[in-house]
């Protein structure tokens, strides 16, 4: 049976993969997108499964202005798989890429697509930092409780505790609020100093005035409601035998604890890189967000010629920057196909590029003020790194001492990256921790080594695939 | 003790519902549900305990990442509860220690 072919190949249905399937589609390409999810439209315009009247006051313009992306995509031409996973991503001859899917997220049917390029629009996973008992029952992360809220309609119970830092704390409990919910109580990594130290990033931060008035709007709310917001909190930890009873944390000179049995953990976003890995493509550690970021031009190519990356999967700057970089990722992609007529795209590019400076000044801003503190990134020996594997901070330093190399030595003599998640939670923190025991940076350590099948797949499946399994060469 | 629900719906986001049954035990769940949503909105607080020890985890990024919600459904082991949306008359299990191969 031969292959299906496709121009463009976009891997994720969010904001840039969406933008750039109906920008690729408008210069004529044939466009195949496929998504994990049970429907299209990523993670941030979802909110489907929410009562319709609250959708308006709790979810705000911000999701709802997706409704015309979402409906402009659906009408665009490009076909959509929703549901399929991408486990294997290869270059084959002449330049064509050669992708395995499977079907029903990994319980049905092994297929392969063979695509003339390829766009990365895989967006960003929440990043909760490892911290002691966050393996238990009951400990979550902020993002997967609103995800939870916008496409279940479930929201959390009322003594939840909300840790951590960075704007999604404060939406989501606003947005709480709105729906007549409450949370108990809000833990703050960062101390109320941390303004003073993002003070110079606010004049660019101002470009995005929208946002910035948004966020005081949340947090004028979050005070009226009379919601506790303890700030500069340290040595967080979850207490709890079989599942989560409370959390306890320091405080200035003081220690504190709330009883709770949900304790929502939440520390920004970070691209997801396990795709961009496998292929080789360059990354570089981002000091200001503290996380690995595929390395990619202006226009959202990545180090090898062919595969494109865009939206928050490239650089964490939220939805409004991803479209926009979906659409200069398919106008770059257009070109290389032969398909550009060079004034528009430049009139569009400039368009892009100037839609992009407000979110991104806005983002530098908050980075900075909510920059996750060092014994968070780096934390005590006791707590548990490597959630699949069970693998404390501990055990990474002593095989530090030993004369442990690198992550990669590091999943071998400890198996830590080497479970069900594939070192998508460990990751950063084991490199950072390498760095820190060894007395290197961080770009010095580098990172895990990931092999396909990038998400799990049964064998008996892939054995019973219609089309030939591609046996790609992977870069060491 | 009843299992307490750490999540609860909002009024009006129920309808219509799927009868599916989670550890033997019947429950109608909104159709829009995931698995690992139906199982948190019914109490179930853990999917089961990992392969090397007996630790109870339960959902934890609800974007298919963690695998911490993997569940049998319909006697398939590994399935991702997260990702999945339940349907009528579907099997829930949770699962406990290494996993049966498919």
């Amino acid at each position: 049976m031969s292959t299906e072919r496709w121009d463009l190949l976009i891997i994720g249905a969010g904001p840039a993969g969406m933008a750039g399937a109906v920008t690729a589609r408008e210069r004529g390409l044939s466009v195949l997108v496929v998504d994990e999810a049970p429907d299209a439209g990523g993670h941030f315009y979802r909110g489907a499964g929410m009562p319709a009247v609250l959708r308006e006051p709790v979810l705000g313009a911000d999701v709802l202005a997706g409704g015309a992306l979402i409906e402009a995509f659906a009408a665009c031409g490009a076909e959509c798989r929703p549901g399929t996973l991408v486990w294997q991503l290869t270059g084959g001859e002449g330049g064509e890429w050669c992708a395995m899917l499977a079907e029903d997220q990994g319980a049905g049917r092994v297929c392969s697509v063979q695509a003339g390029a390829v766009l990365l629009a895989l967006g960003a996973q929440e990043r909760p930092f490892p911290v002691s008992g966050w393996t238990l029952p009951g400990a979550m992360g902020v993002g997967a409780a609103q995800t939870l809220m916008k496409t279940q309609g479930l929201v959390p119970v009322p003594e939840a505790v909300l840790v951590g830092g960075g704007p999604l704390l404060y939406l989501f409990a606003y947005q709480l609020l709105q729906a007549g919910r409450r949370v108990q109580a809000l833990l703050e990594t960062s101390s109320a100093g941390a303004l003073w130290a993002a003070l110079p990033r606010l004049p660019r931060a101002l470009l995005g005035l929208g946002q910035l008035a948004k966020g005081l709007r949340i947090l004028a709310a979050l005070r009226k409601a009379g919601i506790p917001r303890i700030r500069g909190v340290g040595k967080i930890e979850i207490a709890g035998s079989t599942c989560v009873e409370g959390v306890r944390f320091q405080a200035g000179a003081r220690g504190g604890s709330l009883a709770t049995p949900l304790v929502l953990l939440h520390h920004g976003f970070i691209p997801a890189v396990n795709l961009s890995r496998s292929l080789g493509c360059l990354h570089d550690w981002d000091p200001d967000q503290f996380c690995w970021r595929p390395r990619v031009d202006l226009w959202g190519q990545s180090s090898r010629p062919g595969i494109w990356i865009a939206g928050d999967g490239a650089a964490i700057a939220g939805a409004r920057t991803a479209r926009w970089k979906g659409v200069l990722a398919a106008l770059d992609i257009a070109r290389a196909a032969g398909r550009g007529d060079a004034a528009a795209l430049r009139a569009k590019a400039l368009r892009a590029r100037l839609g992009c400076l407000g979110p991104q000044g806005m983002v530098a801003f908050t980075d900075r003020l909510y920059r996750p503190p060092d014994w968070l990134r780096r934390p005590g020996d006791d707590v548990v790194v490597c959630r699949c594997e069970s693998v404390t901070a501990g055990e990474v330093r002593r095989l530090v001492q030993l004369g442990c190399l690198g992550p990669n030595q590091m999943k071998a003599f400890t198996r830590c990256g080497m479970g069900d998640c594939q070192g998508r939670f460990c990751g950063p923190t084991v490199s950072e921790l390498l760095a820190q025991a060894g007395g290197r940076t961080v770009a010095e350590v580098g990172y895990f080594r990931l092999r396909p099948p990038l998400k799990p797949v049964p064998l008996e499946a892939i054995a019973a695939a219609e089309a030939p399994v591609e046996r790609g060469k992977f870069p060491s | 003790m009843p299992p307490v629900s750490l999540f609860e719906p909002l009024p009006g986001s129920g309808e219509p519902t799927v009868a599916i049954q989670i550890n033997g035990q019947p429950h109608q769940v909104p159709a829009h549900y995931t698995v690992a949503a139906a199982m948190l909105a019914a109490g179930v607080t853990a999917c089961g305990t990992r392969p090397e020890g007996d630790a109870q985890r339960a959902p934890f990024c609800l974007m298919g990442l963690c695998f911490e919600c993997l569940v049998e459904i319909d006697g398939i082991p590994n399935r991702h509860g997260c990702m999945t949306r339940v349907s009528p008359g579907m099997q829930v299990r949770s699962m406990h220690g290494k996993p049966e191969l498919a």
